[in-house]
């Protein structure tokens, strides 16, 4: 795991952590959606977006909302937004 | 001289615990203010005041559990003095807390336990153990109803208090909230003959006109599609205003403004329905601000006195959990609970042929004796217009 990977995993999972404080992070496969399995609601994903947002400087547009839903997916689409962000700085 | 009493904070509440002071005597308070936190099986809940004026004395101490009604404090108010009697409690300031004050409460209001010490049956073992453990002997009075109080029971509370000491863990606090609902429940299903209606709306304005909205902004000024449809219940009960208020005594009590109460769900089971205050005259955006301080609030347990007695109406959102529809359970003393289930594209005519269209069923539970089919029908007919002039909301 690259230090790229290793920091998005840690806000992803710190933001996830916040909403469902009562989950086991550790135990989640990559494969899995996160809205079901951490039951998180619309204004909660709303919440971890804007989390999101304000750690790793990546605005997510809805129409992206759909490439999100299994943690693999998610943690794949925000390395991969971080590091185009920061080519183009 | 007014006295601010405890108070009832939803048909479930017999009793409320102090938990501190936002003001100490001296101090001036305006109308509306928080002066008091009181721990409820809802959470913790900063309470407002009514009345303005200066603090006179603060008579419950922080600790004490106190019955609805018990005085809390004294506020001299800015009002010349008249021949009101200083025992009268506080007017009125709105036609909700007219409602609410006069709640039918499950369980009578006992008087304040300061005063009845001396009426409480208790042996004579059980009243020096429980000055002993500082057990209040009127809490176990509320709690052993109409036996007299024993050593066990004394032991048995002074036990579970310890258990529980300095805060709720959270365990204690999910019970009390199952309490909570399942007294306000059965109260509903024992007395509210509630009738139901459904109709299936058409989307397709709404979510084009708000995903447009949401295109050009960044995600932290997003507004949620749920918005849309809280908006239009919000102005569909302005509309009509028979199914916005409250049944008590035996006759409806239509109130002025619509206070939507919004019912959020808590991690690991309960849910609170606070009210947002005059939802039909916020826009989208400022009701987005609502939510954004109300979410985080209500599953914290840090919610707002008037939150909890003012909604004038229920609005559920089962959406995000796939359901198609929700037969709702009416809140009491309200008339009105109005269900949405999820979005999915569905066969929709227009103009005689079938396309696909985004669909959602929103449903009516009402009650009976307040209000009527043809009424009900009419209100979902508003709501259903509403949502097809997005750009209104």
């Amino acid at each position: 795991m690259n230090s790229r990977e290793a920091e998005v995993r840690n806000v992803v999972m710190a933001a996830l952590g916040r909403i469902a404080p009562d989950a086991d992070l550790s135990t989640l496969h990559p494969t899995v959606n996160i809205r079901e399995a951490l039951e998180i609601d619309s204004y909660d994903f709303l919440q971890f977006l804007i989390a999101i947002n304000r750690e790793l400087g990546v605005d997510i547009p809805e129409a992206d909302y759909g490439r999100l839903q299994k943690l693999g997916d998610l943690l794949a689409y925000l390395e991969a937004r971080v590091g185009d962000d920061k080519a183009s700085q | 001289m007014t006295d601010f009493l405890m108070p009832s904070l939803g048909a479930d509440m017999a009793a409320g615990t102090l938990v501190s002071w936002k003001i100490r005597p001296g101090d001036i308070i305006t109308r509306g203010q928080v002066v008091a936190e009181v721990e409820t099986d809802k959470g913790v809940i900063d309470v407002e005041c009514f009345e303005a004026g200066t603090v006179e004395r603060l008579v419950g101490e922080p600790g004490q559990k106190l019955p609805v009604g018990a005085v809390l404090a004294v506020i001299r108010t800015d009002l010349v003095e008249n021949d009101r009697t200083s025992a009268v409690a506080r007017a009125p300031a709105t036609p909700a807390e007219a409602a609410t004050a006069s709640l039918p409460v499950e369980t009578p209001p006992i008087a304040a336990s300061a005063a009845t010490t001396q009426r409480i049956k208790a042996t004579p073992a059980a009243r020096r153990r429980a000055a002993e453990l500082g057990v209040d002997l009127g809490l176990l009075s509320e709690i052993a109803s109409d036996r007299i109080v024993e050593l066990a029971d004394v032991e048995r509370i002074a036990a579970s208090q310890d258990a529980g000491a300095s805060s709720t863990s959270p365990d204690e606090g999910r019970t009390r909230m199952r309490r909570a609902i399942a007294a306000a429940m059965s109260k509903a299903n024992r007395e509210i003959p509630h009738f139901y209606l459904e109709t299936r709306i058409d989307l397709s304005r709404a979510i084009s006109w708000v995903d447009a909205l949401n295109a050009a902004r960044p995600v932290t000024e997003r507004v949620l599609p749920s918005v849309l449809p809280l908006k239009a219940v919000a102005l569909a009960l302005r509309d009509i205003p028979e199914l916005n208020g409250f049944w008590i005594d035996d006759r409806r009590q239509t109130v002025g403004g619509v206070h939507l109460g919004l019912a959020i769900s808590m991690r690991g089971g309960g849910l609170v329905a606070p009210a947002i205050h005059d939802a039909d005259r916020k826009s989208l955006d400022e009701l987005m601000a609502v939510l954004h301080d109300l979410i985080p609030r209500a599953r914290a347990g840090r919610l707002r006195s008037s939150e909890l007695t003012d909604a004038t109406a229920t609005l559920t959102n089962l959406g995000d959990l796939g359901v198609e529809k929700v037969f709702g359970v009416i809140y009491p003393p309200q008339i009105a609970l109005i269900g949405f289930g999820k979005i999915s594209p569905q066969p929709w005519v227009v103009e005689g042929a079938v396309c696909v269209r985004p669909v959602v069923t929103a449903t009516l539970a009402a009650d009976h004796r307040a209000t009527d089919g043809r009424r009900g029908a009419q209100f979902l007919e508003a709501v259903n217009r509403h949502l097809q002039s997005p750009e209104l909301l």
